[in-house]
């Protein structure tokens, strides 16, 4: 039997017909919001199990080793697998150091002035530039301008500029979660700016600038348009295995334009093969993105602040 | 007093190296302003000369290959470019928004890390191998499901697009709504209000800029985009009566034509002033929404 | 231990910085060798051949390891534009060049380009197995495909297409720089006249035919070699009254089929070294064998 306090207390507490609205709309966007969530993600999974699952009958190391042969319908990836790697490291060497650099200078020495505000403007914009547009630059600029011709080296530079905004973006992040008091510290014991930077700033924002790395050499690799008109070919036959079949000036093949083109133009390509090569480049691109995160989570774990 | 050799040596030193930082740094901007430069630079000739701006914004004709009549009528493009981006904001709006409060507002932290692991790799996935899959898997699902002729249409470009754009829609949305200050949010639940509420009524207005501006990027990326449509579209030059339509974009044309269009030639520069045109629309998209989330950050 | 890390970047900076430098230092040094012991030769031009060259490419790598041959596709006009500028050294190209570019080659460089016949095309005209068709003219096809036809509707051309519902001819064709939309275009237009817009233009050759044989409304033009065994090859005529062809090796050499075309490759005068060799390499018995794999029609014996 109740007592009249708790008779009481039910009935101030009791839900109202106002509150059971309430808790059923809650729910009610709970689950759709969460429906929306599973939504993009379910068929995304799907399909990338699809991919693996068509592509198995070609997958293994003799796929990666070989080169395309018979009219690049049977055979493996070796020539195009090699000329991404050249397009990505050179690109790196390229966009790294001035994608540092000009963190640098926006996170540490820039002063609030309409330039600085310009020149993160520009940083934005530059990210956001259609890929096709690169292309046409890298074609007018340095294709034809500076006469370097069709080569990995127009290619590099082209993709160096268009990733440079990954590396910027997430140098400029990590270089600002140096908590200023360190800087202080420094500056107080006398170091100038750029000591600081040397010796604290960036060796604590390695994490950061390794993300941005690796994020920029999964973007390269998998660009297409941009390396159409400026230095990826068709075809190219180069021996298997060796390491430094292509030259700074002659073309390359590359695994993005390798997919485009057996998918588009290479009549009768075994399904197989297309799906293989389109797994190894979309599982290349997602290790090294999974590696960038991985990495980001261990080195913010160990963080010393 | 003179300063020792070592420390007049390091001086010039820092100075050369700031010096090659500030360089760096601006040049962000040399590149942006390179890269316009250049794209006009190749068309220019043909822009400002022979070029009728009337018939290439408003003509359906394109014909930039005829023996007897060239036309450079690129309205049926621009018509290919805004179906395939509509359709694909269309589905992805509210797809990526509702991710976006999900993530922020109802998703128990365990599951926040790792839904944004997904929607990072979601976004890693190179364009080309979204155009294999709207090529192969999407053309035969699209026929299968809605008995057409050709799967190589507006939906399916649509499709892909939508995909590609909601990492960026979620991204950029979560981080407004986390704009929004707790104070709101404690404020409104002082006052009773569910979840939901809180969302509805506070949250989604308070950060509506910033959503708009994710929004606003999510346009630009789908516009840009070229390998994906290129493959997935179907390639018609016409203006769609219907998402079952194929259709090609100005960005495929560019990638399409431009191996074929002898250098310096009519066809070659119309191509890069279709480039000027690109740049013009994502420069404006982004300034937009840049312009957005600093008017948000002053408040 | 930080600071050993700044070192490591900026070194490798220098290093990347010093590469560029020697790297544009010997800038110029495109054609011939590398420092790679291998010889390239530049081979640009018609889609139609970039198969064909691909293969040849590809075979010649293991008749001669100290070359190696770059192949791209872009069309025959950028191959002659290649040409007239120097920076190619075969031109593919399935049509002849002009009067007017030959001229504009010889002021640019000097040398008067060089023709080799290296092979026959015939474009087949394809429609899906399951349609009743089986023979066209090339009037009936101006007026399905070009700007003023009225054809639209497979009923008008007298059949009854029971594997298209909607009885609508579905125009598949090639995007418009393409020599094989230019020279379909000219084979059944002539001189002046445009392909209506509304086709379906695809990038490839084989993107035609597979197209073709997965729609049964539709009909398309490709290279003889993309046939599969969805899509029936029609025969063609001239006009109606004449007999009709298939396109094979016998019709595309004699001039009986009318849509077939020589196909070249282009050098700046008299071919040298490696690329004189990789031409007569290609003229010869092994090269045209590889030209009847691939569906093409090889050079008779007697014009090697």
């Amino acid at each position: 039997m109740t007592s009249p306090t708790e008779a009481a207390a039910a009935r101030v507490f009791a839900e109202t017909a106002q509150g059971r609205r309430n808790r059923l709309a809650e729910t009610a966007a709970r689950t759709v919001f969460l429906l929306m969530s599973v939504v993009m993600i379910v068929p995304l999974l799907v399909t990338v199990g699809a991919l693996v699952y068509k592509a198995l009958p070609a997958l293994s190391l003799d796929f990666l080793l070989t080169n395309p042969s018979r009219g690049m319908r049977a055979g493996g990836i070796w020539a195009p697998f090699l000329g991404s790697l050249y397009l990505v490291v050179i690109s790196l060497l390229i966009a790294a150091p001035i994608g540092v650099l000009a963190a640098v200078y926006l996170n540490e020495y820039a002063r609030d002035t309409w330039l600085t505000r310009l020149t993160n403007l520009a940083v934005v914009n530059l990210a956001g530039v259609p890929s096709i547009v690169h292309a046409l630059f890298g074609l007018g600029a340095f294709v034809l301008f500076a006469g370097i011709g069709r080569s990995v080296l127009a290619a590099s530079l082209t993709l160096a500029i268009m990733t440079l905004p990954v590396i910027i973006a997430s140098t400029k992040e990590a270089l600002g979660a140096v908590p200023m008091a360190f800087r202080e510290a420094c500056w107080n014991v006398g170091a100038t700016r750029w000591q600081t930077i040397r010796s604290i700033v960036l060796p604590n924002s390695i994490s950061g600038i390794l993300t941005g790395i690796i994020l920029q050499v999964s973007r390269a690799a998998g660009e297409t348009a941009p390396i159409m008109f400026t230095g990826a070919v068709f075809y190219k036959a180069i021996p298997e295995g060796d390491l430094f079949a292509y030259g700074l000036f002659d073309q390359c093949m590359a695994l993005s334009m390798h997919l485009f083109t057996i998918s588009t133009q290479v009549p009768n390509v075994p399904e197989a093969v297309s799906y293989g090569t389109a797994v190894v480049l979309l599982g290349t691109v997602l290790s090294v993105n999974a590696l960038a995160i991985a990495l980001r989570y261990y080195l913010r774990s160990h963080q010393r602040w | 007093m003179k300063l020792p050799e070592r420390l007049r040596r390091e001086n010039l030193g820092e100075r050369l190296i700031e010096a090659l930082i500030r360089v760096c740094g601006v040049s962000a901007i040399l590149f942006v302003f390179g890269i316009f430069f250049f794209v006009c630079r190749e068309g220019a000739d043909f822009m400002f000369g022979r070029l009728s701006w009337r018939q290439f914004l408003l003509s359906t004709a394109w014909y930039p290959t005829s023996v007897s009549n060239k036309r450079y009528g690129a309205l049926a493009l621009i018509a290919g470019t805004a179906s395939v981006t509509a359709l694909a904001m269309a589905i992805a709006v509210p797809f990526g928004l509702g991710a976006a409060i999900y993530v922020s507002e109802f998703c128990p932290p365990r599951l926040k890390e790792g839904f944004k692991v997904v929607i990072e790799l979601l976004a890693a996935i190179p364009s080309v191998v979204w155009g294999f899959i709207g090529l192969t898997m999407m053309n035969r699902l699209i026929i299968a499901v809605f008995a057409v002729p050709i799967g190589l249409t507006v939906l399916n470009g649509g499709i892909i697009l939508a995909l590609m754009s909601v990492p960026i829609i979620v991204s950029i949305g979560e981080d407004a709504l986390k704009a929004v200050p707790d104070s709101y949010r404690e404020a409104a639940e002082a006052l009773g209000a569910t979840r939901w509420q809180v969302v509805w009524r506070v949250l989604l207005p308070a950060a509506r800029n910033g959503l708009l501006a994710a929004v606003l990027l999510g346009v630009g990326r789908a516009v840009g985009e070229t390998m994906a449509v290129l493959m997935a579209t179907g390639h018609s030059v016409r203006i769609p009566h219907g998402v079952f339509d194929s259709v090609r974009t100005l960005t495929a044309t560019i990638a399409a034509e431009l191996g074929e269009a002898p250098v310096r030639s009519d066809h070659y520069q119309v191509l890069f002033v279709i480039g000027v045109l690109l740049f013009t629309i994502t420069f404006a998209v982004n300034l937009a929404a840049d312009l957005i989330v600093k008017g948000i950050r002053q408040q | 231990m930080g600071g050993r890390a700044i070192a490591l970047a900026l070194g490798a900076a220098i290093a990347g910085a010093a590469l560029l430098g020697a790297a544009l230092g010997g800038c110029g040094a495109r054609q011939g060798s590398r420092a790679a012991t291998r010889q390239v030769i530049q081979n640009l031009g018609s889609d139609t051949m970039v198969n064909l060259a691909q293969a040849w490419a590809e075979e010649y790598a293991r008749v001669d390891t100290t070359v190696s041959v770059e192949v791209s596709g872009g069309g025959s006009g950028t191959g002659i534009a290649a040409l007239i500028a120097g920076t190619v050294d075969i031109a593919n190209c399935s049509r002849p060049m002009t009067a007017a570019e030959e001229e504009r080659a010889r002021q640019n460089t000097g040398k008067v380009p060089r023709h080799f016949t290296v092979g026959y095309d015939a474009l087949a005209v394809y429609v899906h197995r399951d349609n009743p068709l089986v023979e066209i003219t090339l009037e009936q096809l101006a007026d399905i495909y070009g700007e003023t036809g009225q054809t639209t509707r497979w009923s008008q051309l007298g059949i009854a297409n029971s594997a298209c519902r909607s009885d609508q001819i579905i125009r598949v064709s090639r995007q418009t720089n393409s020599g094989t939309y230019e020279y379909f275009r000219e084979a059944i237009l002539g001189k002046s006249g445009d392909l209506r817009l509304g086709s379906y233009d695809l990038h490839g050759s084989k993107d035609v035919v597979e197209l073709v044989g997965s729609t049964p409304c539709a009909i398309g033009y490709s290279g003889m070699g993309y046939a599969t065994e969805k899509v029936k090859t029609l025969r063609v005529a001239r006009k109606a009254g004449d007999p009709f062809y298939l396109p094979t090796l016998a019709s595309a050499l004699d001039g009986t089929y009318p849509i077939a075309r020589p196909l070249f490759m282009y050098t700046l005068g008299p071919p040298q070294g490696a690329v004189a060799r990789y031409l007569a390499w290609v003229q010869s018995p092994a090269g045209q064998r590889i030209v009847a794999e691939n569906g093409y029609v090889p050079l008779p014996p007697g014009d090697r």
